[in-house]
């Protein structure tokens, strides 16, 4: 009991985020039309690319000398900005399509 | 120093907040993709530039070239692609994001041993990264046809909650005896990927999209989970915001496709069909026609609705279409297209691929307002579409898509029915709209179908 507590009260500030950011996440994609359903899954997917800063942070704080190490984190890096960079500009041409004709 | 990146890090946490907010508006939603880009973007370079620590050269030197690797591979692909295979690109992306993140469990689990929450958060990510990337891999093969019919086990669903069980109970093992042993990571990580392959398998391919959503989501925890190792705030947001915005999206695709979750993931779907194979065999006789059969009824049609499916998509046919409805409206009929919201194989599939083709946005008619105008229609054309005008939706309580929601192509007073052959369609089962006695088939690839049939209509 006293472990759940000591968890709570270290990591306060992160709990509440985790709290709100659900909350928002469910609010903004509520009564999102069918038509853009593709492209905001697409969208969601680049953002979860953010993963590529705990990659970065990995090889940051890695060891020069730690061969696995550094090849495992470039691969991770490496992934990363493939699925930003993929998933950014492909959301982007998804929407290049619905413009309006003017 | 360090108050400027947590700076940064605000901004960019706004930025996703706002890019998924405008992403939910068809005039919005492009910004707010860039929007979410450039928060990105500062995120990533506030990170390596703005870090506490001397760091030397070489690591600098490996991470510039990730992620130049990264971005030339990332770019190249999604720009090259042809627009049909878009499911299958951000499948692989999501793909990649999961992977990632395995990753960072895999290099910092020998780090934190000792602290055990460090460590459950570690094999948390460990786990859903693993499950999201070979899952992903697995919806790409069969959105890409590789292997598209559900492959089961006998008792599949029972083995998979076993195995997953067995995942689970290994990694707390591993948590709570405070082992530090690279060979049981190996096997947790290998357990993982195992998992997200016996998970998808099973799973058809008409259902893929909900399956890439919900695997998005689990990437979006997965990069969560590595924001709070980390402390790092601007993995946490992003990450909680897409896992929680990607599972009410996952519900809303299923909701347009008028299935449960549950039904997805442990199969109502196939499984039912086999059984009802012998009881729904439709009798009938079909009728076929030809191009110039067709050219005839629609250049005295005064309205046409096209419904477009799949099959369009693949056979590359959307521009041919286009030049279709263009003849069509110079000799004075009225075209529209009927978009069922979960044709082709992602929801805005058609939008999207029709789009391509500069179809004007007000003749791409949604169902519910399409609907009430099939019965004052001349001609329907259905183009590759298959279970979005299958009747047995609203007539067959045994049929697996009984309920959802059609269009009522049948109400017209002609339909053409363009397809390859009388296969029937993903979901696998007969279509009895096609048996109809108001029904043609045009057989035929349908940009060669289309083909012959503006080569037609040009001569008239």
């Amino acid at each position: 009991m006293t472990e759940i507590i000591q968890f709570i009260t270290e990591n306060l500030q992160m709990i509440y985020i985790v709290i709100l950011m659900i909350f928002v996440g469910v609010e903004i994609i509520g009564h999102v039309p069918a038509v853009l359903h593709t492209p905001l899954m697409s969208g969601a997917n680049a953002i979860h690319g953010v993963v590529v800063i705990g990659a970065i942070l990995v090889m940051l704080g890695s060891d020069p000398s730690n061969i696995l190490a550094l090849s495992l984190g470039f691969v991770a890096v490496l992934l990363g900005t493939l699925n930003v960079v993929g998933g950014f500009v492909v959301t982007d041409r998804m929407l290049e399509m619905f413009k309006k004709k003017k | 120093m360090e108050f400027i990146l947590t700076l940064i890090y605000l901004v960019a946490s706004i930025t996703y907040i706002l890019g998924l907010k405008m992403l939910g508006h068809p005039q919005t939603a492009r910004r707010g993709n860039l929007i979410a880009a450039f928060g990105m973007g500062i995120a990533i370079v506030g990170t390596i530039f703005i870090y506490p620590k001397e760091v030397p050269m070489l690591i600098y030197a490996l991470i510039g070239s990730a992620i130049l690797i990264g971005t030339i591979i990332g770019w190249l692909v999604a720009k090259k692609v042809a627009m049909t295979k878009m499911p299958e690109l951000v499948s692989i992306f999501n793909g990649m994001g999961g992977a990632s993140a395995a990753l960072i469990g895999l290099i910092e689990f020998h780090h934190y041993h000792g602290q055990t929450l460090s460590i459950v958060t570690i094999l948390a990510g460990l786990i859903i990264g693993s499950i999201s990337f070979s899952g992903s891999m697995i919806a790409w093969g069969k959105l890409n046809g590789t292997f598209n019919k559900p492959i089961r086990l006998p008792k599949y669903n029972i083995i998979n909650n076993l195995f997953f069980i067995g995942l689970v109970a290994f990694a707390s093992f591993i948590a709570y005896q405070g082992i530090d042993s690279q060979l049981y990571l190996y096997i947790l990580f290998a357990g993982a990927l195992a998992y997200g392959v016996l998970f998808v398998l099973p799973i058809g391919g008409a259902d893929m999209p909900v399956v890439i959503s919900l695997l998005n989501s689990f990437t979006g925890l997965a990069a969560a989970l590595g924001g709070f190792l980390y402390g790092n705030m601007v993995m946490l947001t992003g990450g909680i915001l897409v896992g929680s915005a990607g599972t009410i999206l996952t519900f809303a695709m299923c909701d347009a496709m008028n299935r449960s979750l549950t039904s997805v993931i442990f199969g109502a779907f196939g499984a039912s069909t086999t059984t009802n194979e012998t009881t729904s065999e439709i009798n009938g006789t079909i009728k076929e026609t030809t191009p110039s059969d067709v050219a005839i009824l629609m250049n005295y049609a005064n309205k046409v609705i096209i419904v477009p499916g799949y099959g369009l998509a693949v056979a590359q046919a959307q521009h041919i279409i286009h030049e279709l409805e263009e003849l069509l409206i110079k000799k004075g009929v009225e075209v529209k297209y009927a978009i069922h919201p979960v044709a082709g194989r992602m929801p805005g599939h058609m939008n999207v691929l029709l789009a391509e083709t500069n179809v004007s946005y007000d003749r791409l008619v949604e169902m519910d307002d399409v609907n009430p105008e099939f019965p004052n229609t001349d001609v329907v054309f259905v183009v590759g579409a298959n279970d979005v005008v299958n009747p047995a939706a609203h007539n067959d309580p045994n049929s697996p898509i009984y309920g959802m929601p059609i269009l009522d192509a049948e109400n017209a007073k002609y339909i053409v029915v363009n397809k390859r052959s009388m296969k029937p369609g993903y979901a696998g089962i007969e279509n009895e709209l096609f048996f109809n006695q108001k029904t043609s088939m045009l057989f035929g690839d349908a940009k060669d179908a289309l083909g012959k049939l503006v080569g037609e209509l040009k001569n008239m």
